[in-house]
C-alpha cells in the first residue's frame, strides 16, 4: 500500500497549490512565462473560497474620484494595518492592483459601470475615496470564473479536489515536490517538481464563528512552516464586524461591508448609531463625528469626513463586541446593521442582491424593509508565510506564497476590498517568479522512496491508529478553544490556557480513529486537515500572547493601548520539532520618499 | 427548538447502494446541509458530501431532496411537514462517487470545448468603456454558480447518458449565450455553439430555469437567443414552432 512505485506520478516546472483568485492567478503567469504548470486543489474548480468575496477589489483607477492614485492607496492600506504592513509590498500592491483589474476586464470580466462606462468603484471601510470595482456584491465569483475560464483556455492542467499534505526538499534544503492524494479514490500522488507556489487561503476553521468554508484548514501554512520558512504576524485575526448571528445555523456567514459602503449603518438596542462614540484618536482626524457631516460625505467628499462606520474593520468589530457586552446587542446577540431606512428598496436590490437573497432565504428577513442582526465573525488571517515582496519567494528556495497565505502585506488589520488586489497583484509575481526559478533550475533531483514512503505512511496513519478520538469532535473542541480563548479580545492567562488545550488536542489528534475506507472519506480528509489546524492554532496563541499590546486585529485586555516599542517588532513562528518557536524580527523599513506621505493628514 | 428529523441518505457507491434511514437532532432555522453535517460528525464520519460556502453562493452542495434538485446549503427544514421524512439522494444525471458525491467531469470537459474570449483591443488609456445597460445581460448569466442543477434536470441527458456526446447543457448553454452578447467579443460563435454545444437538441421546456437557485431565465434569456443566433428559423423546428405561436412579428 506504500510501496512508491505504485503511485501516480507527475513531472512539473511549477506546482500551485490552490485554485483561488491567487492560485489562479499564479497559474496563468507561470504558464504565460513558459513553465509546465499544474494546479492542485482541494475542491472542484471553481469553488475555492474567492467565490465568496461579495464587496470588491481595491484598485486606485480614480474612475470615480479622480484625486485617487496609488500614493492614497498605500498611505490607507499601511494606516489600516497600523503601519506593521511590509512597505514594499502594499507599495506594489497599490501600484499594481489597476493594471490587474483592467487584465481581468480583457480576459472577458463583467464589471458594474460608471456613467462614462468606465469600471464603477464603490466606497468601502478605511479607503479615503470610492475605490473597490465590484460586480454587485459577487465581485469574488466574476473574478474566480475570469480567471477559471482563463486557465482553461490556456490548457493549463488541473487536480481537482487533491490535496497535498506534503511538500519535498532535497538535499540542498531546495523543493523537490510535492505528495497529495485524490480525494475521490484516495490513492496517493507524487509530483517532481523545482517550485511550489502555495496559494492556499486562511485558517478560519479553527474558529467556531467563521465566514470562511471548510477548505480553510491552515494547509499551506503548515506546509511551509514543515519545509522550513517562517509564518508572520500570526497574532493577527480579521474578525469581520458583520456577520449573520440568526438564526443559529448561518451564524458567522458574512454580511459584506457593501452594505455600509453603500449607506447602511449600525445601531444599538437604543437606536444609537454607536460608531461615534468609538472613534480612535488615530482616526479622528479623518472621521466624521456627527450624522450630518457622514451622510454628506457620500455625495462630497471633499468637504466632509468619513462615517465612523467605514472605520477599518478591527475598530468596528470592537466596538460591535463592546456594545453587546454592555447590553445593548440585538435579540441574538448582535447589533443592527440598517440600510432599509436609509436607501431605496431598488437601490438595495440592485447594489445588494445576494445580501437580498441570502437575508430571504436563510433568516427570513427583507433587507429593504428591516434591520439585519450582525456580530463579529472570523474572516481572514493577517499572518502567513514571510516572503520577498517583489518575488514571493519563502526563504526556503524554491517555495513562494500568494494571498491569504503570505503574510506582511497587510499587517495588523486589512482593509475591506485590499484582498481581491491582493490576490491578482502577488499570486501573478509568485507565478512569474517561481516560472523563472524553475526553469532556471537544470539539476532536478527526483523525489527519494524513502521521502514518498513516510508521506503515505503519515497519511495513512490514522486508518492504522485505534485511539477511538473521532475527527469531528476533536475539530469541534479545537474551535471552541480558539473562539473562547484566543479570539477577539484576549489576555494572558487565557491563551496560556489555550496553549496547555492545544498541546492536549495533539496528543489526542495521535489517536484518532477514521470509519470506513480511503474512497471519498472526508472523515479521514478532516483527519489529516485537523494537523494543519492545531499547528496554526499553536502559532496563533504563541504569537499573540507574545505581543503585549493592543494593535489591529490583535486586541489585548491586559495590554490594552498600543505601544510604540512593539512598533517595528514583527514575530515569526518557526517550527521547533513537533512545536512552534517565536523570533522576533525588525520591521523592514520603509524609504524617506514614502514616508512623507505620512506627514499630512 | 430541538427536534428529531427522520432522514432518508443514499449511501453507496458506482457498483450499488440503498436508501438508508437515520434520525438526527436538528434545531430551529437549520438547513438540511447542516442535518448532514451533524450525522456526518456523530453517526457515520465516511459520509461523502460536498460542500464549501454553505452560503448559496459555491454550488458545491448539489443534491435531489425529495426527488428535485437542489441545493442543499438553502433548503431549509421548515419547509417540510413536522414528521416528513426528508430523502436526500444523489444528482441522477451523474455518475455516483460516493453516497451523495458525483462524477460531475462531463460539465468541465465541456467547458473546454467553450471557445475563448476575444475581446477587442482596449482604448488608448488602457481603458474600455461599456455601457451598463450593456453589461447587464451577460451579468445575468455570470451570476452563475455552476451547481449544476440545471444540468441534472435536463431530460436531454438526465436519463439519456446516449446523449452526452453532443449535448452541453443549459450551464454551458450561459457561456455561449454570454460570448454572443459581450460588449467586447470580436468572434462570430456560431459554429462553436452549432456544432460542439448541441443547443438545438433542446426542446424550451425551461426544467433548467425552474431550478435555478439564481433565479437566472436560462431558457428565456440565454439558451432562445443562441438558438436564434445559431440556426435558420427554418432548420431548427422548435425555433420556427416557437415563432409561429407565440411570438409572431410584423418580419414573419
Amino acid at each position: 500500500m506504500t510501496d512508491p512505485n505504485s503511485f501516480e506520478r507527475h513531472r512539473y516546472d511549477v506546482i500551485v497549490v490552490g485554485a483561488g483568485g491567487a492560485g489562479l492567478r499564479a497559474a496563468i503567469a507561470a504558464h504565460d512565462a513558459g513553465a509546465k504548470v499544474a494546479i492542485i486543489c482541494k475542491s472542484l474548480l471553481g469553488k475555492a473560497h474567492t467565490v465568496m468575496a461579495e464587496g470588491g477589489i481595491a484598485a486606485a483607477m480614480g474612475n470615480v474620484w479622480s484625486e485617487d492614485n496609488w500614493k492614497v492607496h498605500f498611505r490607507d492600506t499601511m494606516r489600516g494595518g497600523k503601519m506593521l504592513n511590509h512597505w514594499r509590498m502594499a507599495q506594489l500592491h497599490a501600484q499594481e492592483s489597476a493594471n490587474r483589474v483592467h487584465e481581468l476586464e480583457e480576459w472577458g470580466a463583467l464589471f458594474d459601470r460608471t456613467a462614462e462606462g468606465l469600471i464603477s468603484q464603490r466606497d468601502f471601510g478605511g479607503h479615503r475615496y470610492a475605490r473597490l470595482a465590484h460586480v454587485g456584491d459577487r465581485t469574488g465569483l466574476e473574478l474566480i470564473r475570469t480567471l477559471q475560464q482563463r486557465a482553461v483556455a490556456l490548457g493549463i492542467d488541473v487536480f481537482m479536489e487533491c490535496t497535498v499534505t506534503k511538500l519535498f526538499r532535497d538535499d540542498e534544503q531546495r523543493i523537490s515536490g510535492a505528495f497529495a492524494y485524490w480525494r475521490e479514490s484516495g490513492r496517493f500522488i507524487v509530483f517532481d517538481a523545482p517550485a511550489v507556489v502555495l496559494a492556499t487561503g486562511g485558517i478560519g476553521k479553527s474558529y467556531k464563528v467563521t465566514s470562511n468554508s471548510w477548505e480553510y484548514t491552515g494547509d499551506g501554512h503548515a506546509l511551509a512552516l514543515d519545509s522550513g520558512a517562517s509564518l508572520v504576524n500570526m497574532e493577527f485575526v480579521q474578525f469581520h464586524p458583520t456577520g449573520m448571528v440568526w438564526p443559529p445555523s448561518v451564524k458567522g456567514i458574512l454580511v459584506t461591508e457593501s452594505v455600509r459602503g453603500d449607506g447602511g449603518v449600525l445601531r444599538n438596542s437604543e437606536g444609537r448609531r454607536f460608531m461615534f462614540d468609538y472613534i480612535p484618536e488615530y482616526f479622528k482626524a479623518e472621521t466624521a463625528d456627527t450624522e450630518e457631516e457622514a451622510d454628506r460625505w457620500y455625495d462630497d467628499k471633499s468637504n466632509n469626513r468619513r462615517p465612523p462606520e467605514l472605520l477599518p474593520r478591527d475598530e468596528v468589530a470592537r466596538a460591535i463586541n463592546a456594545e453587546v457586552k454592555a447590553g445593548r446587542g440585538s435579540p441574538h446577540g448582535g447589533v443592527f446593521l440598517d440600510i432599509a431606512s436609509r436607501r431605496s428598496t431598488e437601490y438595495i436590490e440592485r447594489r445588494l442582491p445576494s445580501m437580498h437573497h441570502q437575508f430571504k432565504e436563510l433568516a427570513d428577513v427583507d433587507i429593504t424593509a428591516e434591520a439585519m442582526e450582525v456580530g463579529p465573525t472570523c474572516h481572514y488571517v493577517m499572518g502567513g508565510v514571510a516572503v520577498d515582496a517583489d518575488t514571493a519567494e519563502s526563504v526556503v528556495p524554491g517555495l513562494y506564497a500568494a494571498g491569504e497565505v503570505a503574510g506582511g502585506m497587510h499587517g495588523s488589520n486589512r482593509l475591506g476590498g485590499n484582498s481581491l488586489s491582493d490576490l491578482l497583484v502577488f499570486g501573478r509575481r509568485a507565478g512569474e517568479h517561481a516560472a523563472h526559478g524553475a526553469t532556471e533550475r537544470e539539476q532536478r533531483a527526483p523525489v527519494s522512496d524513502d521521502d514518498i514512503r513516510a508521506a503515505a505512511e503519515a497519511a495513512l496513519a490514522p486508518f492504522e491508529q485505534d485511539g477511538g478520538e473521532n475527527p469531528y469532535t476533536l475539530q469541534h473542541e479545537l474551535q471552541d478553544v480558539m473562539h473562547s480563548l484566543v479570539g477577539i479580545i484576549r489576555q494572558a492567562s487565557e491563551m496560556e490556557k489555550a496553549l496547555e488545550e492545544i498541546a492536549r488536542l495533539k496528543e489526542r489528534a495521535a489517536k484518532l480513529t477514521v470509519e470506513g475506507h480511503r474512497q471519498y472519506n472526508p472523515g479521514w480528509h478532516l483527519a489529516l486537515d485537523i494537523r494543519n489546524m492545531l499547528r496554526v492554532s499553536e502559532c496563533i496563541a504563541l504569537a499573540a500572547l507574545e505581543r503585549t499590546e493592543s494593535r489591529g486585529g490583535h486586541t489585548r485586555d491586559d495590554f490594552p493601548t498600543t505601544d510604540d516599542s512593539w512598533a517595528t517588532v514583527n514575530l515569526h513562528c518557526i517550527a521547533d520539532g513537533d512545536s512552534v518557536a517565536i523570533r522576533h524580527e525588525q520591521l523592514p523599513a520603509m524609504p524617506d520618499e514614502l514616508r512623507e506621505l505620512f506627514q499630512e493628514t | 427548538m430541538t427536534y428529531d428529523l427522520n432522514l432518508r441518505v443514499w449511501r453507496g457507491d458506482a457498483s450499488g447502494g440503498e436508501l438508508t434511514d437515520y434520525v438526527v437532532p436538528v434545531e430551529e432555522g437549520e438547513v438540511v446541509l447542516d442535518a448532514l453535517h451533524r450525522l456526518q460528525a456523530t453517526q457515520t464520519g465516511d459520509l461523502a458530501v460536498r460542500w464549501n460556502c454553505k452560503a448559496g453562493k459555491c454550488g458545491s452542495c448539489s443534491a435531489e431532496i425529495n426527488g428535485k434538485p437542489r441545493l442543499t446549503c438553502m433548503t431549509r427544514l421548515s419547509i417540510f411537514e413536522p414528521g416528513e421524512t426528508v430523502t436526500v439522494t444523489p444528482l441522477r444525471t451523474f455518475p455516483v462517487i460516493r453516497d451523495l458525491v458525483t462524477d460531475v467531469s462531463y460539465n468541465y470537459e465541456k467547458a473546454k470545448k467553450v471557445p475563448t474570449f476575444s475581446p477587442e483591443p482596449r482604448q488608448a488609456d488602457g481603458t474600455y468603456r461599456m455601457q451598463q445597460e450593456d453589461v447587464q445581460r451577460g451579468q445575468e448569466f455570470r451570476k452563475c454558480i455552476e451547481c449544476f442543477l440545471c444540468q441534472s434536470v435536463c431530460h436531454v441527458i438526465r436519463d439519456h447518458e446516449e446523449n452526452k456526446e453532443a449535448f452541453s447543457g443549459p450551464r454551458l448553454f450561459l457561456r455561449y449565450a454570454e460570448l454572443q452578447m459581450h460588449p467586447l467579443e470580436t468572434n462570430d460563435h456560431r459554429d462553436a455553439a452549432r456544432e460542439e454545444s448541441g443547443v438545438g437538441m433542446c426542446n424550451i421546456t425551461k426544467c433548467c430555469t425552474e431550478v435555478c437557485p439564481e433565479g437566472i431565465k436560462i431558457t428565456d434569456n440565454a439558451i432562445i437567443p443562441v438558438k436564434e443566433h445559431v440556426v435558420d428559423r427554418s432548420y431548427d423546428p422548435v425555433v420556427w414552432l416557437g415563432r409561429k405561436i407565440f411570438r409572431r412579428s410584423s418580419d414573419d
